[in-house]
C-alpha cells in the first residue's frame, strides 16, 4: 500500500513535467499547426540557463530569469525561423525544428560539454518533506508538484477569463475574422510561441536537478512528449493533462513491479525449458515489467493511433 | 481532342529511350567501375562503401519525403530490420551450408523491409503530413527501443555479428577482400538506384506525386490517396531493407544503432542536404555528407555542430538542397550567360568563404579555451600553433569573420544583379 501511495506520487510528478511541456506544445500546435520538435531543446536550454545562473546568484532566481530568456529565444525563433519557413508549407516546417533540435543539442554540447553539470537542488528545500511507510519524500518533490499546479491553474485563468486568452482562443478557430477585428495575429503567434517554450523552460528549471542536466535530456524526454500529445489528442489541452498523469502513472508503476512474463507463459500452460539458449521464446522467459517499461507509452500511442485515430480528446483531424 | 494530343506527346519520350537517357546511368556504371583504380587504399573504399550504403538509404527515404511528400522520423527501422535479417541469414548459410551466394542477400534484405513496411504501413499512411511523421517517430523509437529487448532477433546490446565469406563462391570470389565487397555493393546502388528511378515514371510513381501535392484533387480524379502512399511506402521499406543488406555484407555485424532514431534523424539530413525536389539530390547528399563526417571529423571535434548549422541554413535559405541550388543554374546555362555569373560569384563567395573560415576559427578556439583539459593551451588551427587562451588569436579570427561578411554583403547587391541580367533573355523583359 505505502509503495501504492509513492508510485502515485512519484507518478504525479512526472505527468505534471510532462504536462508542462505537452501543454506549451499542444498550444503551439493547435495555433500554428506545426508540431515544434525543439520544444524540448527549449527544456534543456530552461536547464542549463539555470545552471549557469546559479552558478552566480543561486536557484531561486534562476527559476525566474531562465524560463525568460528561454521564452525571448523561442519568440525570436518564431518571428526569425519558423515565419519564414512557414511559406514552404508544414513538412518543412516540421524539418526545420528538427534542424533546431539538432543544433540546439550541438550547441549546449559546444558551451558545456557532453557530460552531466553539476546542477542541484536549492539547500532550502534539501529535505525529506514526510515519510511513508520508511520511504522519505523529499521536500523538492512536493515543490515541484505545487509549481506544476500552479502554472496549471494560472494557464487555464489566462486561456478561460482573460481577454488575451479570448483573444488566443478566437485566433485558434478563426485567425482571418480575428485579424480582421484588428487584432495582431501574427503577433499572438510569436507570443504564443514564446510563452510555450518559457513554460518549456519553466519545467526545465525544475526537472534538470532530479532528471540530470545533460545534452541528451531534450531527446530524452522530447520523444514522450509528443506520444502524449498524440495520445491525448492533437492540439488538446485536456487531452495533454490526462495522456500526461497516465503516461506518468504508467511508466512509474511498471517500473517498480515485480510483474514477470514469465508467470503469464506458465499460467496459459507454458513449461519453461531446461536450456533456454535453445528457445526462440527465451526473452519472453527473462522479460520483466521494469524492462519494458519506457517503450510502454510508444505502445499505447500505437494503439491509440489504430483504434482511435484521434486520440483520447482530440476533436479535429489535422 | 486536345487531351489526346497532349497525352502522345506526353508518352512518346518515355516509350523510346533516348542517349540522354542512358547516358547519366552508364556514366554512373563507368565512375563506380573505375574509382577503385584511383582511389587504391583501404580508408578510401571503406568511405566508398559507406557512400554507396548511404545513396541507396537515402534514395529510399526519398521515395517517401520528396516524392510522396511523407516526413518519416523513423525509417532507419526497415533498414536495420533488413539487415539484422540478413545477418541471421548470413550465420544460417554459415551454420547449414545453405547454398546462397553472397551477392543475393540484398534480395532478402529488400523482402524483409518490404514484410515490415507493409504491416506498419497498413496503418501509418492513413494520413500524411504531421500524422505519418508523429506515427513514424513512435513506431521508430517502439522498435529501436525493442532491438535491446528481443535478444533473439537483435541480440541485445552486442548486435548480431557474422561471416560473408561462407556463402557459394561466386566465379570464385568469396569475398574476402574489400574490393570484392565494394563492386558487389557497387552493383546493388546502380541496380536500385535505377530501380528506383523507373518506380518514379511509373504510374505509380507519378501518382504519388500528385498525392503529395493535392491529395484531395487526387482523390476526385479517383485515386485513393491512402493506397498510393501505402505503394510508395513499401517500395522505399523494400530499397531501404537492401541498404540495411548491404550495411551486412559490409560490416558484417548489426547492432541497435543502425536502427536508433539517431539513424533516422541523419538519413533525413542527408536527404534534405542533398534536396528532395530531384531524384539525384539525395545521392549528392549522401556523397557529400559521407565526405564530410569522415573528413571533417578528422580535423574537429565540433563538426556536428557545422554541420546542424548547415542543415538549418538549408531549411531556411535554400529548400531544394544542393540539388536546387545546382539546378536553378540550368536557365543561365541554357542562355549561354553563365559568364556574366563568374566575376560576381568569386566577388561574393570569396569573401563567404573567408567568414566562414574565421568563424569556425572562433569557435574552435572557444571550444579549445572551454574544454581543453587544463594546462593545455596550445593549439593548431590552420597549421598555425598558438595559445588558445591568448585574446589576440581570437580577436584576429573575429576580425577575419566580420571583414569577410563585410565585403560579401557589399557585393551581394552586384552579385544579385547579375543574376537577374543572366536570368533575363536577350530582348525579353525580366
Amino acid at each position: 500500500m505505502d509503495l501504492v501511495v509513492i508510485n502515485l506520487i512519484d507518478g504525479l510528478v512526472t505527468g505534471l513535467l510532462l504536462f508542462m511541456l505537452s501543454s506549451g506544445l499542444t498550444l503551439i500546435f493547435s495555433m500554428m499547426g506545426v508540431l515544434n520538435f525543439a520544444h524540448a531543446s527549449f527544456y534543456m536550454l530552461g536547464a542549463y540557463f539555470a545552471y549557469q545562473i546559479s552558478l552566480y546568484v543561486g536557484f531561486w532566481p534562476g527559476l525566474l530569469i531562465a524560463p525568460l530568456i528561454v521564452g525571448v529565444l523561442g519568440a525570436l525563433v518564431e518571428r526569425y525561423g519558423l515565419r519564414r519557413v512557414h511559406q514552404y508549407g508544414h513538412v518543412p516546417e516540421l524539418i526545420f525544428t528538427f534542424g533546431l533540435a539538432l543544433l540546439i543539442e550541438e550547441v549546449v554540447q559546444f558551451i558545456w560539454g557532453k557530460n552531466i553539470v553539476p546542477f542541484d537542488e536549492p539547500e532550502l528545500l534539501n529535505f525529506a518533506l514526510f515519510s511513508i511507510g520508511g520511504n522519505a519524500i523529499p521536500a523538492y518533490k512536493v515543490f515541484m508538484i505545487f509549481i506544476s499546479i500552479g502554472i496549471f491553474l494560472a494557464l487555464l485563468y489566462v486561456l478561460t477569463r482573460t481577454r488575451v486568452g479570448m483573444v488566443i482562443q478566437a485566433a485558434l478557430s478563426y485567425p482571418r475574422t480575428v485579424e480582421a477585428l484588428g487584432h495582431n495575429v501574427p503577433l499572438v503567434f510569436m507570443g504564443v510561441f514564446g510563452v510555450g517554450t518559457a513554460l518549456a523552460g519553466v519545467a526545465g528549471v525544475i526537472a534538470g536537478p532530479v532528471l540530470g542536466t545533460f545534452p541528451g535530456m531534450a531527446f530524452l524526454l522530447g520523444s514522450i512528449v509528443f506520444v502524449t500529445i498524440v495520445i491525448g489528442g492533437l492540439g488538446s489541452l485536456w487531452g495533454a493533462l490526462v495522456a500526461s498523469l497516465l503516461i506518468g502513472w504508467l511508466t512509474t508503476f511498471a517500473a517498480t513491479s515485480t510483474f514477470e512474463f514469465a508467470s503469464l507463459l506458465t499460467a496459459i500452460g507454458l513449461e519453461r525449458p531446461e536450456d533456454l539458449s535453445e528457445s526462440y521464446i527465451r526473452d519472453l522467459w527473462t522479460l520483466s515489467l521494469p524492462q519494458i517499461g519506457p517503450i510502454l507509452p510508444y505502445i499505447l500511442m500505437v494503439l491509440i493511433l489504430v483504434f482511435r485515430p484521434f486520440g483520447l480528446f482530440g476533436k479535429r483531424d489535422v | 481532342m486536345t487531351d489526346t494530343t497532349h497525352k502522345s506527346a506526353v508518352s512518346t519520350p518515355a516509350s523510346r529511350l533516348t542517349l540522354g537517357q542512358v547516358a547519366p546511368w552508364l556514366f554512373a556504371i563507368a565512375f563506380l567501375v573505375l574509382l577503385p583504380f584511383v582511389f587504391k587504399s583501404n580508408a578510401a573504399l571503406t568511405i566508398m562503401n559507406q557512400m554507396m550504403i548511404t545513396i541507396v538509404f537515402a534514395l529510399a527515404y526519398n521515395m517517401l519525403l520528396g516524392q510522396g511528400g511523407m516526413l518519416s522520423f523513423g525509417h532507419a527501422v526497415y533498414l536495420g530490420f533488413g539487415g539484422f535479417m540478413c545477418m541471421h541469414i548470413m550465420n544460417a548459410v554459415e551454420d547449414n551450408g545453405l547454398p546462397l551466394p553472397l551477392p543475393l542477400l540484398p534480395i532478402f534484405g529488400g523482402l524483409f523491409g518490404l514484410g515490415l513496411a507493409t504491416i506498419i504501413g497498413s496503418f501509418s499512411t492513413r494520413r500524411a503530413g504531421t500524422v505519418f511523421a508523429m506515427i513514424s517517430l513512435g513506431i521508430g523509437e517502439l522498435i529501436a527501443a525493442c532491438t535491446v529487448i528481443i535478444v533473439v532477433l537483435f541480440g541485445g546490446e552486442e548486435g548480431i555479428s557474422g561471416d560473408r565469406t561462407y556463402g557459394l563462391p561466386v566465379f570464385g570470389y568469396e569475398f574476402l577482400q574489400q574490393i570484392e565487397v565494394y563492386y558487389v555493393l557497387g552493383f546493388w546502388t546502380v541496380l536500385s538506384a535505377l530501380l528506383m528511378y523507373l518506380f518514379s515514371r511509373t504510374p505509380v510513381g507519378r501518382m504519388a506525386n500528385a498525392v503529395r501535392d493535392n491529395p484531395e484533387r487526387a482523390e476526385f480524379l479517383g485515386y485513393s490517396a491512402r493506397w498510393v502512399r501505402f505503394y510508395s511506402f513499401c517500395a522505399s521499406g523494400f530499397f531501404a531493407g537492401v541498404a540495411g543488406a548491404m550495411v551486412a555484407i559490409n560490416y558484417e555485424i548489426l547492432t541497435e544503432q543502425s536502427m536508433s532514431a539517431t539513424q533516422s534523424g541523419v538519413i533525413l539530413l542527408v536527404a534534405f542536404l542533398g534536396g528532395v525536389g530531384f531524384f539525384f539530390g539525395p545521392i549528392i547528399g549522401a556523397i557529400v555528407f559521407t565526405l564530410l563526417q569522415s573528413v571533417l571529423s578528422l580535423y574537429t571535434e565540433i563538426w556536428q555542430l557545422y554541420l546542424g548549422a548547415l542543415f538549418l541554413a538549408t531549411v531556411m535559405f535554400f529548400p531544394g538542397g544542393l540539388a536546387g541550388v545546382l539546378m536553378m543554374h540550368v536557365p543561365v546555362a541554357r542562355l549561354g550567360k553563365f559568364g556574366l555569373l563568374v566575376m560576381p560569384y568569386i566577388k561574393t563567395l570569396l569573401p563567404a568563404l573567408v567568414s566562414v573560415i574565421g568563424v569556425s576559427a572562433l569557435m574552435e578556439i572557444i571550444f579549445h579555451y572551454r574544454h581543453a583539459p587544463p594546462g593545455d593551451e596550445e593549439m593548431t588551427l590552420f597549421w598555425v600553433t598558438f595559445d588558445s587562451h591568448n585574446l589576440l588569436a581570437m580577436l584576429i579570427a573575429f576580425v577575419v569573420a566580420a571583414a569577410g561578411f563585410w565585403v560579401a554583403k557589399r557585393n551581394s547587391g552586384e552579385l544579385r544583379n547579375a543574376w537577374h541580367a543572366a536570368n533575363t533573355p536577350d530582348g525579353g523583359r525580366a
